[in-house]
């Protein structure tokens, strides 16, 4: 390998990797206060793969998201989306780029109905979210877009409920679809089966594999059997730092991991 | 439909309305119906508690009694300066305090207000103590003497119309979506690509304008300007009217100033005990009533509702949102 780099010009290199890989982290550390909750983690996220990121609670799995996102800044490493160096951007203006997350907590608004929660995200691209001396009319050609969004990830009965009033599974599809909304070319969804019983589990994973395609997507998920069936690669964290990557088969022989994870859960 | 026609009964009222009360109280209520409005859009559509919003009634009410005093431009034109002014003062302290959260912003925007004040007291133009005296009104676009309440009364109800419909224009935009959703769950509006701060510097900006307006009309009202309007105590009144009323719903602010204004004139005479009962409304309605009083109306008309259909057949009514 080190061989073939010093024969190719580095430019060609970083192009060749660019082109494989939509997302790409590079030695990224977070201190906080003292505590490093991420340290020195390499992560690289293959266009057009589901890659999984798992670990024990509290092994930096969110801080990481944050990190990508630019929800928080990193103490040091650098973000690669596309193979531009997006490490100073804001996060706003790194979702303007395609890269947009889901959160732990479920996202949602409210006190909006479901489909002003679409609505919301697709404003984004449609120029009108400064415009207030405007009538509600000037978004109504929005809602055709909102509905089938909604209709993809099921819930378009629900259209003119209040989001509050959602059951847990119905609040997660919604925040799927907003996420979507935006048609982001990567997507980080932070345990989107959290706290969800059996019967939503299923769902929300074919509704994941549905809206994979022919996207990027990278996820934080305990269930190990969403992550088996659902994923390309898989990166394991623990206590800030990458123990194992590889595929689910190697990652599940891995002995160390089998130590440090999997033999603490049962699944 | 139903709708228009209400408004238009309203409308109606309204316009009969001096001929049965008293013009100038009628007259102060518009005045606080709009302030308590331009508060409502920040504290229940916006999430940004301002506890220093009387520094935009308060100056503004100096700004459009001065220009009233110095010059010969009309009234109209001087209670949307004193808007203007207020507006300009929003962006201004909106630039220095939008990042700060909760009971920070809350802190920072009382202390600039309590700044105001005291530059307030110690300028020469405001008649410090004293207060502005003697606010001429002038003629309504150059042409029409409103120096008579009772005539004056519908400039100041035509104010009130055009801004509350201004309010409810914000509120049901485009932008007020936006505005509410940041309100809900900031992060997330953030992490869509939008830019928090800037949404909720607007809704800062025309709330400021809004309290301005309602600040000169009043000036113009009593035809004096005093450091009163510029105190915390209006800041807090203010507070008390939005949750009265209702916190984020939308005719809420207007029962609130209603309530109160006409409750302070009707106890003006017992003295401390206007303040007490004032004291102790609040109380019962934190305590009983959180939706404040047109929240708490909706919800019972909602309950309502739902309890007349029978319950299969709200269950087959699915689309319930299509109204
Ligand atoms: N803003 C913060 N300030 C200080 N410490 C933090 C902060 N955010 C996270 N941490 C710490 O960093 C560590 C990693 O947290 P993180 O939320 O990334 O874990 P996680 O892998 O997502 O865990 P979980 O599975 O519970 O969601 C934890 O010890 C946490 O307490
Ligand atoms: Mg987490």
């Amino acid at each position: 390998m080190a061989s073939m780099e010093a024969a190719v010009p580095a430019g060609a290199v970083a192009s060749a990797i660019d082109q494989d890989y939509a997302l790409v982290g590079e030695g990224l550390t977070k201190v906080f206060g003292g505590f490093a909750a991420v340290k020195d983690v390499n992560l690289a996220v293959r266009r057009g793969s589901i890659h999984a990121l798992i670990g024990p609670n509290g092994a930096g799995k969110t801080t990481c998201f944050n990190l990508l996102t630019k929800t928080l800044s990193p103490t040091k490493g650098r973000i690669l989306l596309n193979g531009v160096d997006i490490s100073r951007l804001r996060t706003a203006e790194v979702a303007r780029r395609g890269l947009v997350r889901s959160f732990q907590i479920s996202a949602i608004f409210p006190n909006l109905t479901v489909l002003e929660n679409v609505r919301v995200a697709l404003q984004a691209s449609y120029g009108t979210g400064y415009h207030f001396w405007r009538s509600l009319r000037a978004v109504a050609p929005l809602n055709r877009r909102a509905e089938e969004l909604l209709e993809q990830v099921g819930i378009v009965e629900s259209r003119g409920t209040t989001a509050a009033e959602l059951s847990y599974g119905k609040k997660r599809a919604l925040e799927i679809a907003t996420t979507l909304a935006l048609e982001p070319e990567v997507m980080l969804l932070d345990e989107p089966t959290a706290g969800m019983g059996h019967e939503d589990v299923e769902p929300i994973t074919e509704l994941i594999r549905k809206v994979a395609v022919g996207r990027t997507v990278l996820l934080v998920e305990h269930n190990l059997s969403v992550v088996s069936n659902l994923c390309d690669r898989i990166t394991v964290l623990q206590h800030g730092e990458v123990l194992a990557e590889g595929t689910y088969e190697q990652v599940s022989n891995d002995e160390r991991v089998v130590e440090a994870y999997m033999g603490g859960v049962d699944e | 439909m139903i709708r228009l026609l209400l408004i238009a009964v309203a409308v109606a009222l309204l316009a009969i309305a001096p001929f049965h009360f008293y013009s100038v109280t009628l007259m102060t209520i518009m005045c606080f119906v709009i302030f308590a409005c331009s508060f409502n859009l920040l504290l229940g559509y916006s999430g940004l508690l301002c506890f220093g919003h009387a520094m935009f009634f308060g100056g503004a009410a100096y700004v459009t009694g001065y220009i009233l005093k110095s010059t010969p431009i009309s009234i109209e034109l001087a209670i949307l300066a004193g808007g203007v002014f207020s507006g300009l003062l929003g962006l201004l302290i909106g630039l220095l305090t939008i990042r700060r959260q909760g009971i920070q912003f809350a802190m920072i925007t009382l202390a600039f207000s309590q700044f105001l004040y005291f530059i307030f007291l110690q300028s020469s133009f405001t008649g410090g103590e004293d207060g502005m005296q003697a606010i001429p009104r002038n003629a309504l676009f150059g042409l029409f003497d409103v120096s008579q309440n009772l005539t004056y009364y519908y400039v100041v109800l035509a104010f009130t119309l055009v801004s509350v419909f201004v309010y409810y224009r914000v509120v049901h935009s485009p932008y007020g979506e936006i505005l509410k959703a940041v309100r809900d769950n900031q992060p997330r509006v953030e992490s869509l690509g939008f830019d928090p701060e800037r949404i909720k510097l607007l809704a800062f900006v025309i709330s400021a304008a809004m309290a301005g307006v309602a600040g000169g009309m009043k000036a113009t009202v009593y035809q004096f300007a005093t450091l009163t309007d510029a105190s915390w105590p209006i800041s807090a009144e203010v507070i008390l009217m939005t949750l009265l009323g209702g916190l984020g719903t939308l005719l809420g602010p207007i029962f609130g100033a209603g309530i109160i204004i006409w409750l302070n004139d009707y106890l003006a005479g017992f003295g401390e005990w206007a303040l007490i009962s004032q004291g102790v409304i609040l109380l019962i309605v934190i305590v009983f009533f959180r939706r404040g009083f047109v929240g708490e109306l909706s919800a019972l008309a909602t309950y309502i509702a739902n309890r007349r259909k029978p319950d299969p057949k709200a269950a087959a009514s699915n689309p319930a949102g299509a109204q």
